[in-house]
C-alpha cells in the first residue's frame, strides 16, 4: 500500500511538473502584447519596447519559465506588470471565495444527490422514484450559468430575498457571507448534484440486484437496511470517482459563476487576467487550478484503497 | 487631441470597457443640491472596466481617469461634462497671449492636497515638467512636447509658453495629462493617489470597488456624500441586477440600451444624453478596395442609418454623420452627406469595377460592434460586396491584428476620446490610413487660430473627412445612466472622460 502511495505520488509530481511546461508554453502563443496594452495604441515602438523590457519580457524565454517556476515554488510568483501588485496575495484571496464556493456547491451536491440516488434507485419501479429521476434529467440539463441567472433575477431582483452578487468575508459578517453564498452556491450544485444522483442511482440499483443483497435480506434486514449496510459502501466507488471529477468539474464551473454573481474569486482573476494579459497572473492561476485538479485526482485515487479493501494488496482490480 | 482609440484600446479589463468611457461626468446644473457638506451619507456608483492599476502615467485606459479624474485629481482648467465647455478649476482664470503662445495661469489660493501639501505653482511646474520626464510611459505625454517652458511667476501665478499656439494643448491640460501631483506625492500612485479634489482615496478592494472619501479640506464647495463608492463590475446583466436588487444606488454606464426597458417602471430615473464615443465604421484607407474613394463612398451609401441604429442599439444614441459629437462647438450634422441609397452605391462599385468585391469586417468583441456587425454586413451585401465578419478577442488580439498590424478592410469600434478627429483621421500612420495633407493643413491651422478660427477650421475638417468618406459614422454612443429616484446631480450628458463625483447628492 505504501509503495502504491508512493508512486501515485510521483505520477502526481511528474503531471504537476509537465504541467508547468505546457501552461507556460501556452501562454507564449496568446496573441497580444501587456505593454501595449498599458501604453496605449500610440505608443511607438521605442516606448513599448522599453516597457517590455521593463516587464522583463524580453529575456529569454528558459530564463523567464524558470523564474516563474522557482516563485511558484517560493509560493511568490511575483508581481504583475501593469498594477504592480503582487499575484500571491490577489491568488490566496481568490483562493478564499472559490474554495468556498466549490466547497459549500460541493456539500450541497454531495448531501442532497446520495440520499436522493438512493431513493431514486429503491423506488425506481414507483411513481416518485421516476418523478425524481426525471427531475434529475433536467437538473443535468440545466448549465449552471443559467441557473444563476434565473435565481438572481427571483429571489434577489423580484423577490429582494437575497443580495444578487457580491462578496463579504465571513468573518466580518457572517450572515451576509452565507446570503451571498448561498444562490452561487446552488447555481454550482444543480448540475453537479443531478448528475451525482443519477450515479447513485445506477450504483445502487446495480448492487441491488447482488447476491449479497439476498443473503442480507435473508439474514433478516429490512431493505432500507440492507442498502445502508452493504449496498451504499458498495457504490461507493464509482461515486467517488465521479465526485472527483465533479470537484474539478466545479473548480472550472466556478470560473462562470463567479462572473455571473461578481464574486472576486479565482475563475474572476484569472478572466481579468487575460482580458489585460497579465501573462504572469494568468499562468500562476492556471497552475493553481491544475494543481488542485491534480491533488483531488490523487486523493480520489487514494480514497478507493480506503473504501475497497480489495484494491489495498496490489494493482488488481 | 486624444486618441479616442488610445482610450478605447488602452482599455486593459472588460470587453464593454468603451460604454465605460463613456459614461462619466457630471457638470450638473444644480450645483445647490451637491453643497450638502456635513452630511455622512455614501453613494454606490455601479461601473464596468475596474482600473488595472491607479496610476494613469504609466497605465492607459478610460477607467483610470474616470474614477480620478475632477475627483481625487484636479486640473487647472476642466470640461464641463453637460456643455463640454472648457471651465476654471485649479486656475480660476487664465490669460492668452495674442500669438497664442503663452499661458498664465492664477490659481485658486487655498487648495491643499489630500496629504495636507498645500497646492501652489511649485506643484504646477513640477506636474507639466513630470509629463515631459520619463516618469510618464502612456503615449498620452506627447501632448505635452509642445510646451517650452513653464515657471512660477507670482506667488499664485505659472506661465507656460508654447512652442507653437496649439488650441489642442489646452484641452489635454483637461484630462488626466494636466492633472496637478505635489512634488512630494508621487511615490505610489499605482496605489495611494494624492490630488487636491473634492474626494480623497480610501481603499481599493481589487475586483470588487474603490472607496473615496470627502477631502475635508477641499478648497471649493464640500460635496454632499462623505462616502462614494466605485463597484466594478464585469457584466452588464450583474450590473443592472445590483441596482434592480437595491445593492446600488446608481448604473453609471447602461451596457445593454434593451436593458432599459427593466428600469423604464417609474421606480428609477433613467437619465439619456450624448457621449464623446463616435462608433466608427473604419475602412483601411491604405488598401484595396477602401483606397478607392468610389468604394468607401458606396458603402456609405448602403448604409441605413436610423435602421441600424433602431436594430442594433435600441434607437439609442445620435446619428452625427462625421467625427463630432454635439458637445464640441464646431458640431454640425452631416448626415445628409451620403443619403442611404442602394442603387447609387451599386453603381459606384460598379464604376471602381469592384461589384462582388470580398471585404473582411473584423470587429472586436465588443457589444456595440457584435450587434451591429451583422447589420453592417447584410446592408453591404445588399449593395454588391462579400463580406466576412470576424470577431476578435478585445483590447489584445483586436489591437494587434487590426490596430497594429492594420490587417483588415473594415472595422467597427467606438472612438471615445474627447476631440479625436486628429488622432483617428490626421495620421497616416493609424490604422484607419487616412491622414491626407489636406485634412492635416486644416487642423493644423485649427490649432493654431482663435477659437472662432478654430471652429471654423475644424467644422470644415469635419466636413472633409465625412465628404471624402475616411469611415462611415455608425452613430454617437449615448450616455444612459439609471439612477435611484432621490439620487441628483448626474448630468445628461457626458463631454468630459471623468465621471464626476462632487455634484451627486441626495434628495
Amino acid at each position: 500500500m505504501l509503495w502504491q502511495l508512493t508512486r501515485r505520488l510521483a505520477v502526481l509530481g511528474a503531471s504537476i511538473a509537465v504541467s508547468t511546461v505546457v501552461v507556460f508554453g501556452f501562454m507564449q502563443v496568446l496573441p497580444g502584447n501587456p505593454a501595449r496594452v498599458a501604453l496605449g495604441v500610440n505608443a511607438s515602438e521605442q516606448a513599448v519596447a522599453r516597457m517590455t523590457a521593463e516587464y522583463g519580457l524580453d529575456r529569454p524565454l528558459v530564463v523567464q519559465y524558470l523564474d516563474w517556476v522557482a516563485g511558484m515554488l517560493r509560493l511568490d510568483p511575483g508581481v504583475e506588470y501593469i498594477s504592480r501588485a503582487a499575484i500571491g496575495p490577489q491568488i490566496i484571496d481568490g483562493l478564499g471565495v472559490t474554495v468556498w464556493l466549490v466547497g459549500a456547491a460541493m456539500l450541497l451536491a454531495v448531501t442532497v444527490a446520495v440520499p436522493v440516488g438512493a431513493w431514486m434507485a429503491i423506488r425506481h419501479r414507483h411513481a416518485d422514484g421516476v418523478a425524481l429521476s426525471a427531475l434529475s434529467q433536467v437538473g443535468v440539463a440545466v448549465p449552471a450559468f443559467l441557473a444563476g441567472i434565473v435565481g438572481i433575477s427571483v429571489f434577489a431582483v423580484r423577490l429582494g430575498w437575497l443580495p444578487s452578487g457580491g462578496w463579504v468575508v465571513p468573518a466580518q459578517d457572517p450572515v451576509g457571507f452565507l446570503q451571498r453564498l448561498i444562490l452561487p452556491a446552488i447555481a454550482l450544485a444543480l448540475v453537479q448534484g443531478s448528475v451525482l444522483a443519477r450515479y447513485v442511482r445506477s450504483a445502487v440499483l446495480e448492487e441491488l440486484q447482488q447476491d449479497y443483497l439476498r443473503t442480507a435480506r435473508a439474514k433478516g434486514l429490512r431493505p432500507a437496511q440492507a442498502v445502508l449496510r452493504h449496498t451504499l459502501r458498495n457504490a461507493a466507488v464509482p461515486v467517488v470517482t465521479v465526485a472527483g471529477l465533479q470537484l474539478a468539474g466545479l473548480l472550472i464551473g466556478a470560473v462562470v459563476i463567479e462572473r455571473v454573481f461578481v464574486l472576486p474569486g479565482l475563475g474572476s482573476l484569472l478572466l481579468d487576467s487575460v482580458q489585460s494579459r497579465e501573462l504572469l497572473t494568468i499562468q500562476s492561476v492556471v497552475m493553481v487550478l491544475v494543481v488542485a485538479v491534480l491533488v483531488i485526482n490523487f486523493v480520489v485515487d487514494a480514497l478507493y484503497v480506503l473504501i475497497d479493501p480489495r484494491l489495498r494488496t496490489g494493482g488488481r482490480r | 487631441m486624444f486618441s479616442s482609440s488610445r482610450r478605447v484600446l488602452g482599455l486593459v479589463t472588460a470587453a464593454a470597457f468603451v460604454l465605460s468611457a463613456c459614461n462619466a461626468g457630471s457638470g450638473s446644473e444644480d450645483g445647490d443640491a451637491a453643497t450638502g457638506g456635513d452630511s455622512d451619507e455614501a453613494v454606490s456608483v455601479g461601473l464596468v472596466a475596474e482600473p488595472a492599476s491607479l496610476d494613469f502615467t504609466t497605465t492607459d485606459g478610460a477607467a483610470i481617469p474616470q474614477a480620478l479624474l475632477y475627483n481625487v485629481y484636479e486640473t487647472l482648467v476642466k470640461v464641463d461634462s453637460q456643455s463640454g465647455e472648457v471651465v476654471a478649476s485649479l486656475a480660476s482664470d487664465y490669460e492668452v497671449s495674442d500669438d497664442g503662445k503663452t499661458y498664465t495661469f492664477s490659481l485658486v489660493e487655498d487648495a491643499t492636497f489630500s496629504n495636507g501639501a498645500e497646492f501652489g505653482p511649485d506643484d504646477v511646474v513640477f506636474s507639466i515638467e513630470r509629463v515631459q520626464s520619463d516618469a510618464w510611459t502612456v503615449s498620452l505625454k506627447d501632448q505635452m512636447d509642445v510646451v517650452e517652458n513653464v515657471e512660477a511667476t507670482g506667488e499664485h501665478e505659472v506661465t507656460v509658453t508654447l512652442s507653437r499656439p496649439d488650441n489642442s494643448w489646452l484641452y489635454a491640460m483637461t484630462t488626466q495629462v494636466g492633472a496637478m501631483f505635489d512634488t512630494e506625492g508621487t511615490d505610489d500612485l499605482a496605489s495611494e493617489p494624492i490630488g487636491t479634489g473634492p474626494y480623497e482615496f480610501a481603499a481599493w478592494d481589487r475586483g470588487t470597488d474603490l472607496t473615496l472619501e470627502r477631502h475635508e479640506d477641499y478648497w471649493g464647495p464640500a460635496p454632499f456624500f462623505d462616502e462614494v463608492t466605485l463597484a466594478y463590475f464585469n457584466d452588464g446583466n450583474a450590473l443592472n441586477n445590483a441596482l434592480l436588487s437595491g445593492s446600488i444606488d446608481v448604473v453609471g454606464t447602461v451596457q445593454a440600451p434593451e436593458s432599459l426597458a427593466d428600469f423604464e417602471n417609474g421606480d428609477y430615473q433613467v437619465i439619456e444624453g450624448t457621449t464623446n464615443g463616435e462608433v466608427v465604421l473604419s475602412f483601411n484607407n491604405e488598401q484595396e478596395p477602401f483606397s478607392d474613394l468610389r468604394v468607401r463612398q458606396a458603402a456609405r451609401h448602403a448604409i441605413d442609418h436610423p435602421t441600424l441604429l433602431d436594430t442594433c442599439w435600441a434607437g439609442r444614441g445620435e446619428l452625427i454623420g462625421s467625427m463630432v459629437p454635439p458637445t464640441d462647438p464646431w458640431y454640425e450634422d452631416r448626415t445628409g452627406d451620403y443619403e442611404f441609397d442602394v442603387a447609387k452605391a451599386e453603381s459606384l462599385l460598379q464604376e471602381a469595377d469592384a461589384t462582388g468585391v470580398e471585404v473582411r469586417l473584423r470587429i472586436p468583441t465588443l457589444p456595440y460592434a457584435v450587434a451591429c456587425g451583422t447589420v453592417v454586413e447584410s446592408m453591404l451585401e445588399d449593395a454588391g460586396f462579400e463580406v466576412t465578419i470576424e470577431e476578435l478577442e478585445f483590447p489584445a488580439t483586436w489591437l494587434e491584428e487590426v490596430f497594429t498590424a492594420h490587417d483588415y478592410d473594415m472595422s467597427i469600434v467606438a472612438h471615445v476620446e474627447p476631440r479625436d478627429m486628429r488622432a483617428v483621421f490626421g495620421n497616416p500612420d493609424y490604422y484607419t490610413g487616412y491622414g491626407s495633407g489636406e485634412l492635416i493643413a486644416l487642423l493644423d491651422e485649427a490649432d493654431a487660430g482663435t477659437p472662432e478660427e478654430q471652429n471654423a477650421k475644424m467644422a470644415e475638417a469635419a466636413a472633409l473627412i465625412s465628404e471624402d468618406a475616411a469611415a462611415d459614422f455608425l452613430f454617437l454612443l449615448p450616455n444612459l445612466v439609471v439612477a435611484k429616484p432621490d439620487i441628483t446631480g448626474l448630468p445628461e450628458n457626458s463631454a468630459s472622460i471623468s465621471f464626476e463625483l462632487a455634484t451627486l447628492a441626495r434628495e
